[in-house]
């Protein structure tokens, strides 16, 4: 019997705007989408032995392992990426667990509730309150992301909107890029939203006038460019195939998964004004993604359905470019076709509505949807789909699955 | 002391043993850069490696300060109390520096006349005594 790692379960907490929960802490909201997830897949708290997570999340595995009061903690990791590029890393790591026999059962989790701590969008800064100038000393960064930023924050580059746009604007200037593509991609996911219950902006119709009116927030970046800040969790159940036959829910195979950090890459734009100029107005991701279609056998041509992490437009659109959807520098053209619309466009993406307009759980809610698009339930579903790319936070180290259902 | 483009309030520079003589020499308005003290690559911001030969000799040596845009953004939202806005931030790739690029801001220069590929300068900003910080303006002529 195989032990190929597949997902079986999905479940999420509510999701909110930042700050709208404030009566259930962080991680019981993880702790509830943990539950549902496993509840969702037909097994038994007492079945999951792994927990796994990235991007810092507070919610610690052994904390959450004796919450749930899980018999035993066999496995337990978090992605070692401090951004929203270790998702799919995640997922992975959870695949790994299981195909070797580390674990039987593993649940991935992300809790993350920006009302409760900071809004990412501040950069965790206080721009109401004075400070004064504070002297270099030794081990003051007492990390090298630390030392790093200390070539960036100076300079006010603390904001995520700030930083992505240092590529973006330079694929404009490299090969045409108009707002409107950007603009196409934001009123897209928007749609899609619409008919998503789940969705934090489903009720909030988009044109692209209303994008292009909207106000610059770090110029190409307009408001509207920008993912939302949320409160909520999401988890999925990875296990194996022997498993997953005796489950009542649609099982989805992760045919692969991928990391990748290119050479001299580090944290990518944010805080590297150095990275290659033939990476640089990129998602930083091309590299990962020939290995993964290397690996699965599989390429863009036979992808149904697409959940492409969506901070900001961008960066969707580089990483259009990088999996090999079209050319280098044809991602503007190639979007403003209607290529990423359900129903009509050649490559149906975000189909929950992404991070621009369900919600931002650090794009795992992007593997909840991969899931739900092969197993025919997505709100916005595609008809036959049987291939789902799934990735993560690119323009920085970022990782990718690709989901099957046969 | 130099003049004023920021407020006190921008966030200072966290340094560590490998990055902390790049601050102390900024403090001197040098603008240094490290060099493989065996392929000459250069090392920018500092590294206690080279990434191309592995050798962990390095030497500083001071650049002119010049260089050009590589991209740029140009930012409405503050993070620091009484940041002025539009705040210009940019990428700047510096002569004399093996095509290694510097992040920072661009001062004296509107928004609308900045453009990839403009040739820039240094011009220091004093924050206090011992914290200065290396931002840019527009070669003129």
């Amino acid at each position: 019997m195989s032990r190929r790692a597949h997902i079986v379960g999905v479940g999420e907490s509510q999701y909110a705007r930042w700050g709208k929960i404030t009566d259930v802490p962080e991680h019981t909201l993880a702790v509830q989408a943990i539950l549902r997830a496993v509840a969702d897949a037909g097994l038994d708290m007492d079945d999951v032995d792994g927990l796994a997570s990235f991007a810092e999340d507070r919610n610690e595995a052994v904390f959450l392992a004796a919450e749930l009061g899980l018999p035993a903690l066999r496995y337990a990791s978090m992605v070692w990426l401090p951004g929203g590029g270790g998702g799919c890393a995640a997922v992975g790591n959870a695949a790994m667990a299981v195909e070797t026999g580390q674990a039987e059962v593993v649940v991935v989790y992300r809790g993350l509730c920006q009302g409760q701590f900071f809004r990412f969008g501040t950069g965790g800064m206080d721009a109401s309150a004075p400070v004064d100038p504070v002297t270099p000393t030794v081990n003051q960064a007492q990390t090298p992301m630390l030392a790093s930023m200390g070539f960036s924050m100076p300079y006010g580059m603390l904001m995520a909107a700030a930083a992505y746009a240092l590529p973006t604007r330079r694929h404009m200037h490299l090969y045409g890029t108009r707002p409107e593509a950007l603009g196409q991609i934001a009123v897209t996911f928007r749609e899609h939203a619409s008919r998503n219950p789940r969705a934090v902006m489903g009720h909030k119709p988009m044109t692209l006038d209303d994008y292009l009116a909207s106000p610059m927030i770090a110029d190409p970046h307009r408001l509207f460019d920008c993912c939302l800040e949320s409160d909520g969790a999401c988890a999925v159940v990875v296990t194996t195939e022997e498993r997953a036959r005796d489950l009542k829910a649609g099982r989805v195979e992760i045919l692969g998964s991928e990391q990748g950090t290119p050479k001299g890459y580090a944290f990518g734009p944010f805080t590297n004004a150095n990275v290659a100029d033939e990476l640089y107005a990129t998602g930083g991701c091309e590299e990962m993604a020939g290995r993964l279609w290397g690996k699965t056998g599989l390429g863009p041509a036979d992808v149904d359905v697409a959940q492409i992490y969506d901070h900001f437009t961008g960066c969707v659109l580089m990483q259009i470019e990088d999996y090999g959807f079209c050319k280098r520098g044809e991602g503007g053209p190639f979007i403003e076709s209607g290529a990423l619309a359900w129903k009509t466009g050649s490559l149906p993406t975000n189909t929950h509505g992404g991070s621009l307009s369900e919600a931002y759980i650090h794009g795992l809610n992007h593997v909840v949807e991969g899931v739900r698009a092969l197993r025919g339930e997505s709100s916005s579903p595609v008809d036959g789909a049987e291939v789902c790319l799934v990735t993560s936070g690119a323009c920085v180290p970022s990782s990718a699955v690709l989901l099957g259902r046969r | 002391m130099s003049e004023r483009f920021f407020p006190d309030s921008m966030p200072s520079p966290m340094a560590d043993m490998i990055t902390l003589p790049w601050w102390q020499h900024a403090a001197e308005h040098r603008l240094m850069v490290q060099r493989c003290g065996d392929c000459g690559e250069t090392r920018l911001p500092p590294s206690p490696l080279c990434a191309e030969c592995r050798s962990d000799a390095a030497e500083w040596q001071e650049v002119s300060g010049r260089g050009e845009v590589y991209t740029f953004t140009t930012v409405h939202r503050p993070i620091a109390a009484g940041q002025p806005l539009p705040t210009l931030i940019a990428v700047i790739s510096l002569e004399g520096s093996g095509g290694r690029r510097i992040l920072s801001n661009l001062v004296g220069v509107e928004p609308e006349r900045v453009e990839i590929g403009m040739p820039v300068e240094l011009v220091w900003e004093d924050m206090s005594a011992d914290l200065a910080i290396p931002r840019f303006r527009p070669v003129e002529g």
